[in-house]
């Protein structure tokens, strides 16, 4: 960690002091398309397309500036304004500009940017387009918040904005119940992991009375062993909500009935690693809670496996992309929760990740346009040739995610199973049987979709998009090839000074020298091999088999986690209201009516007096005079 | 001279007047009977005022004969109003208002 606290960010200046320009520029977008209404609807999504091309432009232009300094000083603080100044507590919007940000930052401006380019022509028909755009603008400068803030609170702010910008986008098509309905579950479920997040930040306020990174990371060693585990495990809930980590990653399968651009975007490329970048960036907090970090080891590895099962089983396209989603983030967690040896990879394979998955996503979206909106693969196979850039780019993408060599998802990949074997050879071999899976279930989407024979839907005469859409794909699918080669030898070192341990002698080329990696390839051959064994050589029926070993069952059900939470939690809720409500009516009501009830019963004893005869009255009335007379003289007497 | 006896005729007059109010029905009888009551307390005023020798007694007994005659005048026509209406005095048919 001494590496870490050497690294104190500089106040900026010159270009850097307009560092909020990259925030502003997506939300100015957003207030634009949202706030002007029918107005923009003819310009607002191009001006809304350029707006994260133009933050990618300046965050370009950072990155270089950073690149030309010596990496003891790779870092830019600007303070923005004074948020809270009350009493002792002093809260500060800032920039930093650092190793870890700038990735980010390059990473959801430019990903952010092609899938704006892409949704001009995927959404081209929608009657609100210009909504959409605005929420795509507005998720773009939320995410930037949660990347480039330089304190927790400040990151917890941009951190409910993708929330928010990932509710409304996944209900964008609010009048299907289904896709409200999957909104809502995205929301609730996040605000499980976010009530994580805002604990550790108050744990953090209470210890060190301020959530900035440099103070928490340079406070992290002196604190309590049991503080510092608790704000471990609190981050590491929160990164589980917002990175669909298993026990939250519910929401995320449902997440796909959100337009297929917002599923590359939010739910695969960006949002979603957002845990993973709050792990990496508490590294000082987690060197500190070795029990934390094994933690979030594992939570990635079953998170990696229960995907990567998902995956398997399921015939929706898109939800076999969710699933290897969770399960590439998995990955990315494993890694993070290995420690500084694996920070670099975990950003390595979350930036080859973003290219590939955003790829195989939009191509994803390529084939339902092509197929009015036909998510079941058992109703595409042999697409490859009537949509040859969406197949070639998906086929790139494909071969980066299992790990073939010279392709993206190999370096980074590789590296992380490598160093979760040096660590634990538990998690390391769990980590290769994830890998040989992922080969397996992505083999079987190719060989549904793109080859085999045709079992179109009548109607459906596939075709290929048009050039606003291939165009995103094959820079994407160009990123998804050559980004593991040009980042291998140098994103180790480029990370180092935020904590990342540099692996060795890492070049251009695939490493071959730990057997593992050898063992890697096996495996992935293999689960290639079983699935064209089994997908490749006899007809893919059109209705699912119903007779089909449980585990594919198990896997069909997002392996019975709703239902879980549905008997388990929701279930105990309901018995908590059921109860409530009898009190109310057995308890409250009964109170309530009971007096009712006896005021009434009095009412129908009394009234007997009020017989509406006159002498009966007198007949009071001197009985009343006759007492008072009788106390009078009493009191007199006396 | 003692009022004595005025008191005694009073206290005669005064539950005659109660006895009538009490076990009549005609509505005349009852305000003819309250009317007896009322008068007997004006006779104890008199009686008082003239023992004690000062006024206030006989100006309290005007003030009851004012206030019966408004009454008297109210009171009546209420009663013929209501004979108009049910061809009947009588203030046991008239409970039409009780709860």
């Amino acid at each position: 960690m001494t590496v870490l606290e050497t690294l104190v960010p500089v106040a900026a200046t010159g270009l850097f002091s307009y560092a909020w320009l990259l925030i502003a520029i997506p939300l100015a977008g957003a207030l634009i398309l949202l706030a002007g209404g029918k107005a923009t609807n003819a310009w607002g999504p191009y001006l809304a397309t350029l707006a994260p091309f133009a933050s990618f432009a300046l965050g370009l232009a950072y990155f270089v500036q950073l690149l030309g300094q010596p990496a003891s000083e790779r870092a830019v603080r600007d303070g923005v304004y004074e948020w809270i100044a009350a009493g002792h507590w002093h809260f500060e919007v800032a920039i930093l500009l650092d190793p870890l940000s700038v990735a980010f930052l390059l990473l959801v401006t430019g990903v952010g940017g092609l899938i704006h380019l892409y949704s001009l022509g995927y959404m081209a028909h929608d009657p609100n387009k210009r909504r959409f755009f605005g929420y795509l603008n507005l998720f773009i400068a939320a995410m930037l918040i949660l990347v480039l803030a330089d304190n927790y609170l400040v990151l917890f702010v941009g951190w409910e904005g993708v929330g928010l910008a990932s509710y409304l986008l996944i209900s964008f098509w609010q009048e299907r119940p289904s896709a409200a309905a999957a909104g809502k579950k995205a929301f609730i479920v996040n605000r499980v992991g976010d009530l994580g997040l805002l604990l550790a930040i108050f744990t953090m306020l209470a210890m060190f009375g301020s959530s900035q990174f440099s103070v928490v990371n340079a406070g992290a060693a002196q604190l309590s062993p049991a503080w510092v585990t608790f704000i471990g495990f609190m981050l590491l809930v929160g990164a589980c909500g917002k990175s669909a980590q298993v026990p939250l990653h519910t929401w995320l399968l449902d997440a796909m009935e959100g337009p297929t651009p917002v599923s590359a975007l939010i739910h695969a490329a960006t949002m979603v690693t957002a845990g993973v970048y709050l792990v990496v960036r508490s590294g000082a907090i987690y060197a500190e809670a070795p029990k934390a970090q094994l933690a979030v080891a594992i939570v990635g590895v079953v998170t990696l496996l229960a995907g990567a099962w998902i995956g398997c089983a399921k015939d929706d396209i898109k939800k076999v992309l969710a699933g290897s989603t969770m399960s590439q983030i998995g990955y990315m967690m494993l890694a993070a929760g290995i420690g500084p040896a694996g920070y670099a990879f975990a950003i390595f394979h979350l930036l080859t990740h973003g290219f590939f998955k955003a790829n195989m996503f939009l191509g994803a979206g390529s084939v339902m346009h092509a197929t009015n909106d036909d998510v079941n693969m058992r109703h595409y196979g042999g697409l490859a040739k009537a949509m040859r850039i969406t197949f070639v780019t998906f086929g790139i993408g494909y071969l980066a995610i299992i790990g073939i060599p010279f392709f993206s998802g190999a370096y980074s990949k590789d590296g992380i199973i490598e160093a979760a074997y040096e660590s634990q050879p538990a998690l390391g071999i769990l980590a290769l049987l994830g890998a040989g899976i992922t080969a397996f279930y992505m083999t079987r989407l190719i060989l549904m979709t793109f080859l085999g024979e045709k079992r179109w839907q009548s109607g459906v005469h596939p075709h290929e998009a048009p050039a606003l859409m291939w165009i995103p794909l094959v820079v994407l699918a160009l990123g998804s090839f050559c980004l593991g080669m040009i980042l291998n030898g140098w994103i180790g070192s480029w990370l180092e000074p935020i904590g990342a341990e540099a692996p060795e002698h890492a070049t251009w080329l695939p490493d071959f020298s730990h057997w593992i990696s050898w063992v890697v390839l096996v495996v992935v051959l293999i689960g290639v091999g079983i699935a064209y064994l089994l997908f490749g050589r006899k007809p893919v029926p059109a209705t699912p088999p119903a007779d089909v070993s449980p585990f594919t069952t198990i896997g069909r059900h997002d392996l019975y986690i709703d239902e879980a939470y549905v008997k388990g939690i929701a279930g105990g809720t309901y018995a908590l209201g059921n109860g409530v409500a009898f009190v109310d009516d057995h308890g409250v009501d009964a109170a309530v009516e009971g007096l009712g009830a006896v005021t009434l019963a009095t009412g129908s004893v009394v009234r007997r007096t009020q017989n509406g005869y006159v002498r009966s009255y007198g007949l009071t009335m001197l009985i009343g005079l006759v007492a008072a007379g009788v106390v009078l003289i009493l009191t007199q007497l006396v | 001279m003692t009022p004595d006896l005025y008191l005694v005729l009073a206290a005669i007059l005064f539950t005659i007047g109660l006895v009538g109010f009490l076990i009549r029905r005609n509505a005349l009888i009852l305000f003819m009977s309250t009317e007896l009551m009322l008068n007997a307390a004006n006779l104890v005023l008199v009686s008082a005022s003239w023992v004690h020798g000062v006024l206030d007694g006989q100006v309290a007994a005007f003030f009851v004969m004012v206030v019966a005659a408004a009454e008297v005048v109210i009171g009546l026509s209420i009663i013929v109003t209501i004979f108009r209406a049910r061809r009947s005095t009588s203030v046991d048919n008239e409970s039409l208002l009780k709860g």
